[in-house]
């Protein structure tokens, strides 16, 4: 569960303030997956970098897996982040140096080295996720052995390997062709269901919309359309 | 380290090149030091050993500072210094370039002088002389033989460890053989006193300069200008292998910046984060010193005596330990940077 609490974020610009997002509410809940749609430089990257904890409210509230995020310190939110939330990138954002399973494994080292406990169950269950993305079989290769479209499903798997409560995905349909595209977007709806994930999905690709549970339309940071199921929004373009 | 480590092994091309190089400079300061240890000790060891709480000298009369191959210490200073408070042990102390010869072989030799029973090294009595082991295979002599020096038959009494003067071997005379080699008939180099002396008012008493035998080294010019050189040049090479790790650390840690962002954005600790690029930082640095020590013990245990080579925990050990700290400050200079990784770039759709 994800809960975002009328969310001010602005940005210097010039002598001026930017609001990037404007009284923005949202709330999501275990299973389910709420798309954030609108155009470029409307602020749905912004918004998702609130809920990730990677910037701080100018006003409003954060709460992931009932913890108030929003008053945390710098170490505090990172500890937030890598026990409930998970995060895709845009870019997969691979480390050049791991193969498959080892991007998930790092999962378990990233307060310091791991308890042994954890050192011992995180092979078997990096090796369970990249099963459940499709990649048990790439799981020694590096990222330049692999194609665009298994870089993004290692990062979605990379994602859950903590158990997170919120997983917050950010365009990651951007750098593939729409076939892989959807092939991604079907794979986070598909493992929200059976992780129980409360999932917020940034696209700007209309395409997907009909496959995500409710879909929000951010215009210039506000909300124009929210909570509307979606198939009830007008799929135009 | 689990990154740290596999990112060794990713890229081990540059992570070898970099140990190569701290291994060079290693290999440098370690032959360096090694060498300085050795000259010195041809140049000093005798003086470090001298049996006393501090070595008495008296300044040329001329002006100028007092050294030990000038001073020529008179009866009436020496007066003073058997009076100055503190003083509970005083004895002369002879020391002279010279000649030995054993039969009909010749070596120059510093002749180290003392009353019988002060140098637990010197001889029990006059006629009689111990030869340092450099001393002893230079005249090619041993326990028993007759060597002459300055005109007189002295039988060797024993063969010591090694001890040198000036880069020439010491040979222990008394003080009343040690005379015939002397400048003037009744005065002494210096005088070697026991206790806790007032040695600020007696130097001024006497017109002399004391110091402890390890102080004394300043009474040796050549002390300072053999062994400055050569420490400049070891500080010089500390200085060069903090600024190329601290540098390739530098080029290093900017190019994973966005790694870095990532793992800050996923929730690493920035307290992991710094220990995974120190300990990337030690590995490197321990294997280059490492490597570099081993070629510095293999070639100094083959240079054996062709060299004044030391091989000592204080000429390896020491300056590898300092080349890894230096190391690991160059780095620590180059890795803070990562604590001020915004993990928001991370979301960009650019690294
Ligand atoms: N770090 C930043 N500093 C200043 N302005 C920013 C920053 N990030 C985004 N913005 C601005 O905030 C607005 C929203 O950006 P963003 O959230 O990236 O939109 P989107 O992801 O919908 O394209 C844009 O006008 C953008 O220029
Ligand atoms: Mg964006």
């Amino acid at each position: 569960m994800i809960t975002l609490h009328d969310l001010v974020l602005t940005y210097p610009d010039g002598d001026r303030r930017l609001t990037a997002v404007d009284h923005v509410s949202l709330s999501v809940e275990p299973g389910v997956v709420v798309g954030v749609t609108g155009p470029s430089g409307s602020g749905k990257s912004s918004l998702l970098a609130l809920a990730a904890t990677l910037v701080r409210p100018d006003s409003g509230r954060v709460v992931v897996g009932g913890v108030d995020a929003t008053a945390l310190s710098a170490d505090d939110a990172a500890a937030l982040r890598r026990e409930r939330i998970g995060i895709v990138f845009q870019q997969a954002n691979l480390l050049p140096s791991l193969t498959a399973r080892e991007q998930l494994q790092v999962m378990a080292e990233l307060a310091g080295p791991a308890s042994r406990s954890a050192r011992a169950a995180a092979p078997t269950r990096a090796d369970e996720l990249l099963g459940a993305v499709g990649l048990a079989d790439l799981r020694h290769r590096r990222p330049h052995e692999l194609s665009g479209g298994q870089r993004q499903r290692v990062g979605v798997a990379r994602a859950l390997m903590n158990d997170p409560s919120a997983l917050l995905v950010d365009e990651p349909t951007s750098a593939l062709d729409s076939e892989r595209g959807a092939e991604v977007v079907d794979l986070v709806v598909r493992l929200t269901r059976e992780l129980r994930t409360a999932t917020i999905l940034v696209t700007h690709d209309l395409q997907h919309l009909p496959r995500l549970d409710r879909v929000v339309r951010l215009v210039d940071g506000r909300v124009t359309a929210a909570d509307a199921p979606a198939h009830a929004v007008p799929v135009s373009t | 380290m689990f990154v740290a480590w596999r990112d060794l092994r990713f890229a081990r091309g540059r992570f070898a090149l970099v140990a190569a190089v701290v291994a060079l400079v290693t290999l440098l300061v370690g032959f360096l030091s090694g060498l300085s240890g050795g000259l010195a000790a041809q140049n000093v060891s005798a003086v470090l050993a001298l049996p006393a709480d501090r070595v008495v000298l008296a300044p040329p009369t001329g002006g100028g500072a007092a050294t030990f191959g000038e001073s020529v210490l008179t009866p009436a200073q020496t007066r003073v210094w058997r009076d100055a408070a503190g003083v509970t042990a005083l004895h002369p102390l002879g020391l002279t370039q010279g000649r030995a010869t054993h039969g009909d072989v010749s070596s120059a030799v510093a002749v180290l002088a003392t009353d019988p029973g002060v140098d637990p090294d010197g001889p029990a009595r006059d006629g009689r002389v111990t030869l340092s082991e450099d001393a002893a295979t230079a005249l090619g002599a041993t326990a028993g033989a007759t060597v002459r020096i300055a005109g007189r038959d002295l039988r060797v009494d024993a063969v010591t460890g090694p001890s040198w003067y000036s880069h020439t071997p010491v040979v222990r005379a008394t003080l009343a053989d040690w005379r015939a080699l002397a400048p003037t008939p009744d005065a002494v180099t210096g005088l070697l006193v026991r206790g806790d002396t007032a040695a600020d008012a007696a130097d001024a008493a006497a017109g002399t300069a004391s110091a402890s035998p390890l102080g004394s080294l300043r009474f040796l010019p050549t002390f300072r200008s053999e062994i400055g050189s050569l420490a400049l040049i070891v500080a010089l090479l500390f200085g060069v292998s903090a600024l190329v790790v601290g540098a390739f650390f530098t080029v290093w840690t900017m190019q994973r910046r966005g790694d870095v962002a990532v793992l800050a954005a996923l929730g690493a600790s920035r307290r992991a984060l710094v220990r995974d690029a120190l300990g990337q930082a030690c590995v490197v640095l321990l294997g280059g010193v490492g490597l570099g020590l081993l070629v510095v013990v293999a070639a100094g245990a083959a240079a054996g005596t062709a060299l004044p080579f030391v091989l000592s925990p204080a000429t390896t050990l020491l300056p590898g330990a300092l080349l890894v700290l230096l190391g690991l400050g160059g780095a620590a200079a180059a890795v803070r940077t990562v604590t001020t990784v915004d993990p928001l770039t991370a979301l960009g759709s650019h690294r």
